[in-house]
Protein backbone atom coordinates (compact mmCIF):
# COMPACT_ATOMS: atom_id res chain seq x y z
CA UNK A 1 0.00 0.00 0.00
CA UNK A 2 1.36 3.57 -0.38
CA UNK A 3 1.20 5.93 2.04
CA UNK A 4 2.98 9.40 2.03
CA UNK A 5 4.20 9.40 6.30
CA UNK A 6 4.72 6.68 8.11
CA UNK A 7 6.16 7.73 11.16
CA UNK A 8 8.22 5.26 13.13
CA UNK A 9 7.51 5.28 16.81
CA UNK A 10 8.72 3.53 19.86
CA UNK A 11 5.36 2.41 21.68
CA UNK A 12 3.98 0.99 17.75
CA UNK A 13 7.20 -0.93 17.94
CA UNK A 14 6.54 -2.16 21.52
CA UNK A 15 2.66 -3.19 20.77
CA UNK A 16 4.05 -5.08 17.37
CA UNK A 17 6.91 -6.88 19.00
CA UNK A 18 4.31 -8.14 21.93
CA UNK A 19 1.70 -9.50 18.74
CA UNK A 20 4.63 -11.35 17.22
CA UNK A 21 5.44 -12.60 20.96
CA UNK A 22 9.16 -11.24 20.41
CA UNK A 23 10.31 -10.96 24.29
CA UNK A 24 13.80 -8.85 23.22
CA UNK A 25 14.89 -6.42 25.06
CA UNK A 26 15.68 -4.22 22.03
CA UNK A 27 12.01 -3.31 21.27
CA UNK A 28 10.68 -2.36 25.04
CA UNK A 29 13.46 -1.08 26.61
CA UNK A 30 15.54 2.05 25.42
CA UNK A 31 17.81 1.36 28.24
CA UNK A 32 18.89 -1.94 27.17
CA UNK A 33 19.01 -0.78 23.20
CA UNK A 34 21.10 1.64 23.72
CA UNK A 35 23.28 -1.17 25.05
CA UNK A 36 23.19 -3.10 21.61
CA UNK A 37 24.78 -2.93 18.30
CA UNK A 38 22.22 -1.18 16.61
CA UNK A 39 22.69 1.29 19.62
CA UNK A 40 18.88 2.15 19.65
CA UNK A 41 15.58 0.79 19.47
CA UNK A 42 15.14 -0.68 16.30
CA UNK A 43 11.96 -2.57 14.02
CA UNK A 44 11.12 -6.21 14.23
CA UNK A 45 12.12 -7.60 10.56
CA UNK A 46 8.29 -7.75 9.61
CA UNK A 47 7.42 -3.88 11.21
CA UNK A 48 6.84 -2.47 8.13
CA UNK A 49 3.80 -4.36 7.13
CA UNK A 50 2.21 -2.20 9.81
CA UNK A 51 2.35 0.84 7.46
CA UNK A 52 -1.04 -0.50 6.96
CA UNK A 53 -1.98 2.07 10.21
CA UNK A 54 -1.28 4.85 8.17
CA UNK A 55 -2.99 4.34 4.68
CA UNK A 56 -6.33 5.73 4.86
CA UNK A 57 -8.10 4.34 2.71
CA UNK A 58 -6.58 0.73 3.77
CA UNK A 59 -9.55 -1.82 2.62
CA UNK A 60 -9.09 -4.31 5.69
CA UNK A 61 -10.10 -1.52 8.42
CA UNK A 62 -13.34 -0.59 9.19
CA UNK A 63 -14.41 2.93 8.51
CA UNK A 64 -17.04 5.22 9.66
CA UNK A 65 -20.14 5.23 7.84
CA UNK A 66 -18.85 2.65 5.46
CA UNK A 67 -19.90 -0.87 4.89
CA UNK A 68 -17.70 -3.46 6.74
CA UNK A 69 -17.91 -6.76 5.53
CA UNK A 70 -17.69 -8.44 8.92
CA UNK A 71 -20.04 -9.36 10.86
CA UNK A 72 -22.48 -7.50 13.12
CA UNK A 73 -25.96 -8.12 13.82
CA UNK A 74 -25.65 -10.48 10.50
CA UNK A 75 -22.34 -13.07 9.41
CA UNK A 76 -21.46 -9.85 7.04
CA UNK A 77 -22.53 -6.26 7.02
CA UNK A 78 -22.38 -6.46 3.01
CA UNK A 79 -25.63 -6.88 1.41
CA UNK A 80 -25.95 -8.99 -2.07
CA UNK A 81 -22.90 -10.30 -3.92
CA UNK A 82 -20.13 -9.47 -1.30
CA UNK A 83 -17.30 -10.90 -3.37
CA UNK A 84 -16.96 -13.19 -0.77
CA UNK A 85 -20.35 -15.14 -2.05
CA UNK A 86 -20.52 -17.13 -5.60
CA UNK A 87 -17.62 -20.16 -5.67
CA UNK A 88 -17.89 -20.60 -1.86
CA UNK A 89 -15.87 -17.44 -1.02
CA UNK A 90 -12.28 -18.21 -1.38
CA UNK A 91 -10.93 -14.25 -1.27
CA UNK A 92 -7.96 -13.19 -1.09
CA UNK A 93 -5.08 -14.65 0.93
CA UNK A 94 -1.22 -14.28 1.54
CA UNK A 95 0.64 -16.33 -0.48
CA UNK A 96 4.71 -14.82 0.09
CA UNK A 97 6.18 -11.99 1.47
CA UNK A 98 9.88 -11.10 1.07
CA UNK A 99 11.90 -8.35 2.33
CA UNK A 100 15.30 -6.99 1.62
CA UNK A 101 16.71 -4.51 4.29
CA UNK A 102 19.08 -1.61 3.68
CA UNK A 103 18.97 -0.68 7.16
CA UNK A 104 16.40 -1.52 9.89
CA UNK A 105 14.32 1.53 10.73
CA UNK A 106 14.02 3.08 14.32
CA UNK A 107 12.23 5.52 16.27
CA UNK A 108 12.06 8.59 14.84
CA UNK A 109 12.28 7.73 11.09
CA UNK A 110 9.27 9.06 8.97
CA UNK A 111 9.07 6.65 5.74
CA UNK A 112 7.32 6.96 2.90
CA UNK A 113 6.24 3.47 1.18
CA UNK A 114 5.59 3.61 -2.95
CA UNK A 115 4.31 0.40 -4.57
CA UNK A 116 4.81 -0.84 -8.23
CA UNK A 117 2.91 -3.19 -9.33
CA UNK A 118 4.57 -7.10 -10.34
CA UNK A 119 3.80 -9.80 -12.47
CA UNK A 120 0.49 -11.44 -12.47
CA UNK A 121 0.38 -15.16 -12.80
CA UNK A 122 -1.90 -18.37 -12.44
CA UNK A 123 -2.00 -21.69 -11.51
CA UNK A 124 -4.40 -24.84 -11.25
CA UNK A 125 -4.48 -25.56 -7.28
CA UNK A 126 -5.64 -28.91 -5.46
CA UNK A 127 -6.78 -27.47 -2.77
CA UNK A 128 -8.63 -24.37 -3.82
CA UNK A 129 -9.28 -24.38 -7.58
CA UNK A 130 -7.88 -21.86 -10.39
CA UNK A 131 -5.43 -19.76 -8.19
CA UNK A 132 -4.62 -16.19 -9.46
CA UNK A 133 -1.49 -14.76 -8.05
CA UNK A 134 -0.70 -10.97 -7.58
CA UNK A 135 2.72 -9.35 -7.14
CA UNK A 136 3.70 -5.77 -5.68
CA UNK A 137 6.87 -4.07 -4.48
CA UNK A 138 6.97 -1.59 -2.16
CA UNK A 139 9.87 0.69 -1.69
CA UNK A 140 10.24 2.05 2.15
CA UNK A 141 12.42 5.66 2.11
CA UNK A 142 12.96 7.54 5.01
CA UNK A 143 13.07 11.49 5.35
CA UNK A 144 16.47 11.82 3.54
CA UNK A 145 15.08 9.81 0.74
CA UNK A 146 17.34 6.81 1.44
CA UNK A 147 16.10 3.62 0.88
CA UNK A 148 15.65 1.48 3.85
CA UNK A 149 13.05 -1.32 2.83
CA UNK A 150 12.47 -2.88 -0.65
CA UNK A 151 9.43 -5.36 0.21
CA UNK A 152 7.90 -7.70 -2.41
CA UNK A 153 4.51 -9.38 -1.62
CA UNK A 154 2.25 -11.93 -3.49
CA UNK A 155 -1.22 -12.11 -3.23
CA UNK A 156 -3.28 -14.69 -4.10
CA UNK A 157 -7.11 -15.13 -4.83
CA UNK A 158 -8.74 -18.65 -4.96
CA UNK A 159 -11.85 -19.79 -6.30
CA UNK A 160 -12.87 -21.79 -3.10
CA UNK A 161 -11.79 -21.71 0.13
CA UNK A 162 -8.45 -23.71 0.80
CA UNK A 163 -9.34 -27.58 1.46
CA UNK A 164 -8.40 -28.40 4.95
CA UNK B 1 25.71 -11.68 19.98
CA UNK B 2 26.15 -12.04 16.35
CA UNK B 3 27.29 -15.05 14.85
CA UNK B 4 31.17 -15.90 13.39
CA UNK B 5 31.56 -17.02 10.55
CA UNK B 6 34.44 -18.93 11.37
CA UNK B 7 32.27 -20.94 13.53
CA UNK B 8 29.44 -21.96 11.35
CA UNK B 9 29.15 -25.16 9.39
CA UNK B 10 26.50 -25.87 6.20
CA UNK B 11 24.17 -27.70 7.95
CA UNK B 12 24.20 -26.20 11.49
CA UNK B 13 20.35 -25.88 12.52
CA UNK B 14 19.42 -23.18 14.60
CA UNK B 15 15.45 -23.76 16.08
CA UNK B 16 12.50 -22.04 18.50
CA UNK B 17 9.35 -23.22 19.26
CA UNK B 18 7.56 -19.85 18.54
CA UNK B 19 4.13 -20.21 20.11
CA UNK B 20 2.53 -23.45 22.08
CA UNK B 21 -1.57 -23.44 21.51
CA UNK B 22 -1.95 -19.85 19.67
CA UNK B 23 -4.64 -18.35 21.21
CA UNK B 24 -7.31 -16.20 19.32
CA UNK B 25 -6.45 -13.25 21.32
CA UNK B 26 -2.69 -12.98 19.98
CA UNK B 27 -4.39 -13.31 16.58
CA UNK B 28 -6.36 -10.05 17.59
CA UNK B 29 -2.97 -8.71 19.45
CA UNK B 30 -1.27 -8.89 15.74
CA UNK B 31 -4.69 -7.26 14.06
CA UNK B 32 -3.99 -4.34 16.31
CA UNK B 33 -0.94 -3.54 16.03
CA UNK B 34 -0.12 -4.52 11.93
CA UNK B 35 -3.58 -2.80 11.31
CA UNK B 36 -4.23 -5.97 9.06
CA UNK B 37 -8.40 -6.26 10.50
CA UNK B 38 -9.47 -8.97 7.64
CA UNK B 39 -12.46 -10.26 9.53
CA UNK B 40 -10.97 -13.75 8.51
CA UNK B 41 -8.45 -13.63 11.60
CA UNK B 42 -11.04 -12.31 14.26
CA UNK B 43 -14.36 -12.89 13.22
CA UNK B 44 -15.56 -15.95 13.83
CA UNK B 45 -18.95 -15.59 12.41
CA UNK B 46 -17.76 -14.12 9.66
CA UNK B 47 -15.18 -16.65 8.60
CA UNK B 48 -16.79 -19.80 9.16
CA UNK B 49 -20.39 -18.47 7.84
CA UNK B 50 -19.84 -16.30 5.03
CA UNK B 51 -16.21 -17.21 3.96
CA UNK B 52 -16.12 -20.68 4.39
CA UNK B 53 -13.35 -21.73 6.48
CA UNK B 54 -13.66 -23.98 9.74
CA UNK B 55 -12.56 -20.78 12.16
CA UNK B 56 -10.37 -18.08 12.01
CA UNK B 57 -7.19 -18.19 10.90
CA UNK B 58 -3.85 -16.45 11.89
CA UNK B 59 -2.47 -13.67 9.94
CA UNK B 60 0.41 -15.53 7.47
CA UNK B 61 2.09 -12.08 8.56
CA UNK B 62 1.86 -13.35 12.22
CA UNK B 63 3.46 -16.45 11.36
CA UNK B 64 6.27 -14.48 9.45
CA UNK B 65 6.65 -12.03 12.35
CA UNK B 66 6.95 -15.17 14.77
CA UNK B 67 9.44 -16.96 12.77
CA UNK B 68 11.28 -13.28 12.74
CA UNK B 69 11.64 -13.63 16.06
CA UNK B 70 13.48 -16.99 15.41
CA UNK B 71 15.91 -15.61 13.24
CA UNK B 72 16.68 -12.32 15.01
CA UNK B 73 18.12 -14.40 18.05
CA UNK B 74 19.88 -16.62 15.75
CA UNK B 75 22.17 -14.15 13.54
CA UNK B 76 21.64 -10.71 16.24
CA UNK B 77 19.82 -7.81 16.72
CA UNK B 78 20.35 -5.42 13.34
CA UNK B 79 22.53 -7.91 11.16
CA UNK B 80 19.64 -9.39 8.81
CA UNK B 81 19.84 -8.18 5.24
CA UNK B 82 16.94 -10.70 3.75
CA UNK B 83 14.05 -12.48 4.95
CA UNK B 84 11.54 -14.20 2.81
CA UNK B 85 9.26 -16.82 2.94
CA UNK B 86 6.04 -18.50 1.15
CA UNK B 87 2.64 -19.37 3.29
CA UNK B 88 2.24 -23.03 2.49
CA UNK B 89 -0.50 -23.56 5.36
CA UNK B 90 -2.28 -22.00 7.48
CA UNK B 91 -2.23 -21.63 10.99
CA UNK B 92 -5.08 -21.97 13.59
CA UNK B 93 -6.13 -21.06 16.67
CA UNK B 94 -4.44 -23.88 18.64
CA UNK B 95 -1.46 -24.64 17.25
CA UNK B 96 1.89 -25.05 18.19
CA UNK B 97 5.04 -23.84 15.92
CA UNK B 98 8.40 -25.22 15.38
CA UNK B 99 10.77 -22.46 13.84
CA UNK B 100 13.90 -23.91 12.34
CA UNK B 101 16.95 -21.96 10.62
CA UNK B 102 19.72 -24.35 8.33
CA UNK B 103 22.92 -22.74 7.35
CA UNK B 104 23.00 -22.88 3.27
CA UNK B 105 26.36 -21.14 2.42
CA UNK B 106 28.34 -18.53 3.89
CA UNK B 107 29.41 -15.54 1.50
CA UNK B 108 31.66 -12.83 1.36
CA UNK B 109 30.72 -9.46 0.65
CA UNK B 110 33.14 -6.45 0.22
CA UNK B 111 34.76 -6.43 3.74
CA UNK B 112 32.49 -9.08 5.59
CA UNK B 113 30.33 -11.84 5.36
CA UNK B 114 26.99 -13.00 5.13
CA UNK B 115 25.40 -16.18 5.60
CA UNK B 116 22.41 -17.43 4.15
CA UNK B 117 19.97 -19.73 6.06
CA UNK B 118 17.05 -22.10 4.95
CA UNK B 119 14.14 -21.40 6.97
CA UNK B 120 11.04 -23.70 7.79
CA UNK B 121 8.56 -23.40 10.32
CA UNK B 122 6.03 -26.46 11.30
CA UNK B 123 3.23 -27.33 13.39
CA UNK B 124 2.27 -29.77 15.85
CA UNK B 125 1.19 -32.31 13.51
CA UNK B 126 5.10 -31.85 11.29
CA UNK B 127 3.18 -29.71 8.77
CA UNK B 128 5.40 -27.16 7.16
CA UNK B 129 3.18 -23.26 7.49
CA UNK B 130 6.46 -21.36 6.30
CA UNK B 131 8.79 -21.96 4.63
CA UNK B 132 11.73 -19.31 3.43
CA UNK B 133 14.88 -17.85 3.41
CA UNK B 134 16.80 -15.64 5.58
CA UNK B 135 19.98 -14.04 5.02
CA UNK B 136 22.61 -11.97 7.63
CA UNK B 137 25.73 -10.02 8.25
CA UNK B 138 28.18 -12.44 10.03
CA UNK B 139 31.26 -11.23 11.84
Amino acid sequence: MAVDKFPVEYSHILMFARSVGDDNKIYSDEEYAKTTEPGSVIAPPTFVQSSAQFDPDYFLRPKVGQPWFGSGKEPTGLKGDSGFGGGGGGGGLHAEQHYEYHRHPKPGDVLTATVKPGKTWEKEGKRSGKLVFTESITEYRDQNGELVVTARGVGVRTERPVDQ
Amino acid sequence: MALKASELNVGDTYKEQLVEDLKRTQIVQYAGASGDYNPLHTDEIFTTKVAGYPSVFAHGMLTMGMTGKMVTNYVGDGRLTKYGVRFTNQVWPGDTLEATATVESIEDEGNGKLVNLAISTTNQDGVEVVKGYAQARVD
